[in-house]
């Protein structure tokens, strides 16, 4: 990063805002800022709230018990009407998934499947809490494992990390400062009130530092949209209904992955970002092909669409990691969906990924294979994905991932060669 | 009045702002003699109804979404039968949005508005509190119609009543069994499974499969009554799911017709027959009175009490409830069977409580509510009395999850959410700002609370509608 640059960041950002005379509020504690950080790579985490069905996602249509115990929401084979997109003989990706499915092509996707955290329970909020926590137990750590991370590269409080809503969900809690940014259909101040008001929040730290990183943040992705006409439309997907599951979802999920690309692509800028998607908890209904998960696949499918061609070059240095907290029932439930389970997909995706290839050890879908006789057995842990994400992306060492990002993971090794050398 | 000792503003500021919804102007003065008396009073007398005309009951709401459907049924019938013309002659069915959309907004509107006029807020505090522990959403569309209806019916009558009373209507009202997906869990040895097998044997063909859900049960056990970790296990889940098989709403059409239309009806032929083990107990079949003694003794538990006190206390006084308070209210409950009011006066009287001001981060509906208390501005009707709410990142009766909305700073003080609590503070700032004094309303409604910072810079703007801006985004107002 060069000091020019920050410059151009700093008059682009008072211009963005309307405020000139605040100018001197970024100071270079607080802009966004990237000193320290060697490599150029940028971490995307997509949380699918609400478990996943990794079996209707990424069918394993090879495996002999899969079309038995799924029934109605069973993806047919690849060849087949609306059948499953082929990875190999035994994975392919659901039909929504157009957009992943050219990038496995392309070799830039991984298939992970039969994976899980160590959690072993089957309550969201808890699953939720330790694939944020990274720690083991659920409510055992106030600050996320992305924090952590960004705190070993935290040089002089530049800010690393951003998530895309309006507040700061747990894996990107702690002492690193993060911003926050989500679309706003309100009005900006004028700057007098806006000065009067950070003097009046001057003595309250929380609130002087959430005030400043708002600002800033506007900044950068007010230049984004402004750049939505020059990158390329979304897939007819995306009107479809958006994991916001609302109307105006579709749009606003949208224009919230165009801020994301234009947070990435600043050299400047924020390395690793967290988003939220939720509306996987299909107990009901479910679908296979068609239908409601069919429907949130094909939405998130063309936001990654969305991401990627307006990450322009920076594409190729991002590797975008969607986990989810647990499984479903490997069997469908009696309401046409399926209940919690334990083992899930994930997926990692991006042009700094080794891609082209599943990772996984398939347990099977055998009855004595199930665990506790229901569920998708795991037999990886999503850590050591994480792990080598962070270690190649953030120049991260074993010794750090496995005390400091992952405290006592050291079991959990880091899967090596996942991104490009 | 006004040579009233610094504490007790404070305290009646804790009192209004965050036991109540927000002070309204004169109410700290009102109470500030006695606050915690004052709080002890709003507990008298029976639970406010919300009554307005036109806000239908939950049993007509899903009556009109099953003619609904039947007329669309018919509407298709009709124009694969029938002639062009006469398919052209079909009125044009409204979809089920369209009919649902509106009756939420009234709902959630008048709820708004009973929240804003409320002279007991904190009971009508509670009433939130006990709505969000029992979360629905309308992100589901079964519910869109029928939140407000949930709340009216299963959570108001019994917010003074006994944690069992609230638990077991919570529990069979429509909106619940629909959101958790118990209506249609069907037990697999159950009379209609065993006559759906036999019948799928004659004929050779794999008919529907049905069987149990679990996310009722589940959510009950972690979310509503023993709490995470409250000792039960997946079997726990799986046998108290076929404890309330059955568990279902009453009307449909042909072989399914039975019990009232849109109410609670125990569906006998999907319950799963036999004597179920859990916790540590049994329970004979008695058909719909085993899931009643479930939930009876789930209310009774010892793990129930000491979850609903931690939640309360995390609501009512800190985000880390102190221990030394979790433990006396969680003591109320378990010494009166789970009389709630006794709960809650044990919570009044908690030292805790009254130490620390400010120290709650409001929620979106905690800002949008105490600023129209505070500025008394007449609220719009229909969609418009929402709007705030769902800007600042809380749409009414629509949390993500069965959990609820999440009760601590760190959900809600995110750098995009303050800054539109900003631009909301100065869009109304804007809007009234030359209409009310902001320096006097500021104290009026913050009571001993107002630092003088906050007072200086209000005193100071450029502006009326500047001072009202400043008035609302001020530190002190942000918290409760």
């Amino acid at each position: 990063m060069t000091h020019i640059s920050r410059r151009r960041f700093l008059g682009q950002g008072a211009l963005g805002i309307g405020a000139l005379g605040l100018s001197g509020l970024w100071t270079t504690r607080l802009a966004f800022g990237a000193p320290g950080v060697g490599a150029d790579g940028r971490v995307v985490f997509i949380i699918m709230r609400g478990a996943l069905d990794g079996l209707s996602a990424a069918p394993p249509h090879g495996d002999p018990g899969y079309a038995a115990l799924r029934g109605a929401l069973a993806i047919p084979p690849p060849g087949a009407g609306d059948g499953a997109l082929p990875l190999d003989g035994l994975f392919g990706l659901h039909p929504s998934l157009v957009f992943m499915h050219e990038r496995y092509a392309a070799g830039e996707l991984a298939l992970v499947h039969a994976a899980a955290t160590p959690y072993r329970d089957r309550s969201h909020f808890d699953g939720q809490d330790v694939l944020e926590s990274g720690v083991s137990l659920p409510h055992a750590s106030e600050s996320g494992w992305l924090n952590r991370a960004l705190q070993l590269k935290d040089a002089a409080g530049a800010r690393l990390g951003i998530a895309l809503g309006a507040n700061v969900p747990l894996v990107m809690r702690g002492r690193a400062e993060v911003a926050s940014w989500s679309p706003s259909k309100l009005a900006r101040l004028d700057d007098d009130t806006l000065q009067r008001i950070t003097d009046l929040y001057s003595k309250d730290p929380v609130l002087s530092q959430r005030l400043a990183d708002a600002l800033a943040s506007n900044a950068i992705a007010a230049e984004g949209q402004d750049m939505q006409e020059d990158t390329a439309s979304a897939p007819n997907a995306m009107t479809m209904n958006a994991p916001a599951a609302r109307r105006g979802g579709a749009a606003r999920y949208l224009e919230t992955v165009r801020a994301l690309a234009s947070f990435l692509r600043r050299d400047d800028g924020p390395r690793v970002a967290v988003m939220e998607t939720s509306g996987w908890d299909t107990h009901a209904n479910e679908g296979g092909a068609q239908g409601q998960l069919a429907q949130r696949l094909a939405a998130l499918d063309a936001g990654l669409g969305e991401l990627c061609s307006a990450l322009g070059p920076v594409w190729r240095n991002t590797a975008v990691l969607l986990a989810t907290e647990f499984g479903r029932t490997a069997a469908a439930n009696g309401t046409r969906g399926t209940d919690h389970g334990t083992g899930s997909a994930a997926f990692l995706v991006g042009g700094a990924v080794v891609g082209g290839r599943v990772l996984a050890d398939w347990p099977g879908l055998g009855a004595a294979n199930l665990y506790e006789g229901r569920d998708l057995r795991p037999t990886l842990d999503l850590r050591c994905i994480m792990k080598g994400i962070l270690h190649q992306q953030l120049e991260l060492s074993d010794r750090e991932l496995d005390t400091v990002v992952f405290p006592s993971s050291g079991e959990a090794r880091r899967r090596a060669g996942l991104i490009r050398a | 009045m006004r040579y009233r000792v610094m504490a007790d503003t404070i305290a009646a500021a804790i009192a209004t702002n965050r036991f109540g919804l927000g002070a309204r102007p004169g109410d700290i003065d009102a109470i500030a003699s006695d606050p915690r008396g004052a709080l002890h009073g709003q507990l008298l007398g029976p639970a406010p109804v919300l009554s307005r005309i036109g806000l239908p009951d939950t049993a007509s709401i899903l009556e009109r979404v099953a003619e609904l459907r039947m007329q669309r049924k018919e509407a298709k019938r009709g124009l694969s039968t029938g002639s062009p013309g006469e398919a052209a002659a079909q009125p044009a069915v409204e979809n089920l949005p369209a009919l649902l959309r509106p009756i939420y907004v009234d709902d959630a509107a008048a709820r708004v508005q009973f929240a804003v006029a409320s002279d007991r807020a904190f009971l009508e505090r509670l009433v939130h509190f006990w709505s969000n522990h029992f979360a629905v959403s309308v992100d589901k569309l079964a519910v869109l119609g029928i939140a407000g209806s949930f709340e009216r019916e299963a959570i108001r009558p019994h917010v003074l009543g006994t944690f069992q009373e609230l638990l077991l209507a919570v529990e069979q009202h429509p909106a619940m069994l629909l959101y958790l997906d118990n209506a249609q869990s069907v037990g697999t040895y159950s009379e209609v499974a065993r006559k759906l097998s036999r019948r799928r044997f004659r004929d050779g063909t794999a008919g529907p499969k049905i069987g149990i859900n679990e996310n009722l049960a589940r959510e009950i056990l972690e979310l509503h009554t023993l709490g995470v970790d409250g000792g039960y296990s997946q079997a726990d889940v799986t046998e108290f799911a076929k404890v309330i098989t059955g568990w279902s709403i009453g009307g449909g059409q042909g072989r399914q017709h039975g019990g009232d239309p849109g109410r609670f009806f125990f569906r006998a032929g999907l319950h799963e027959p036999g004597r179920r083990r859990l916790l540590g107990r049994e329970y004979r079949d008695g058909g719909h009175e085993q899931g009643v003694a479930v939930l009876c003794d789930l209310a009774g538990a010892r793990a129930t009490a000491r979850h609903i006190a931690t939640k309360l206390c995390r609501h009512f006084i800190a985000d880390d409830p102190p221990a030394t308070a979790v433990d006396r209210v969680a003591a109320a409950y378990m010494g009166s069977s789970g009389d709630l009011p006794s709960v809650y006066r044990a919570l009044i009287d908690a030292p805790e409580a009254w130490v620390e001001p400010l120290a709650k981060f409001k929620t979106p509906s905690d800002y949008v509510y105490s600023s129209f208390r505070a500025l008394q501005l007449p609220l719009p009707d229909g969609p418009k009395a929402l709007a705030p709410f769902e800007l600042l990142g809380q749409r009414n009766f629509s949390p993500g999850s069965p959990a609820g909305w999440p009760d601590r700073s760190p959900d809600w003080d995110g750098s995009a959410a303050l800054l539109k609590r900003v631009e909301w503070a100065d869009q109304v700032g804007q809007r009234v700002g030359s209409r009310i004094a902001a320096p006097e309303r500021a104290a009026q409604t913050l009571g001993g609370v107002l630092g003088e910072r906050t007072r200086q810079a209000i005193g100071r703007a450029e502006s009326g509608a500047q001072a009202l801006t400043l008035f609302l985004a001020s530190p002190e107002f942000m918290r409760r």
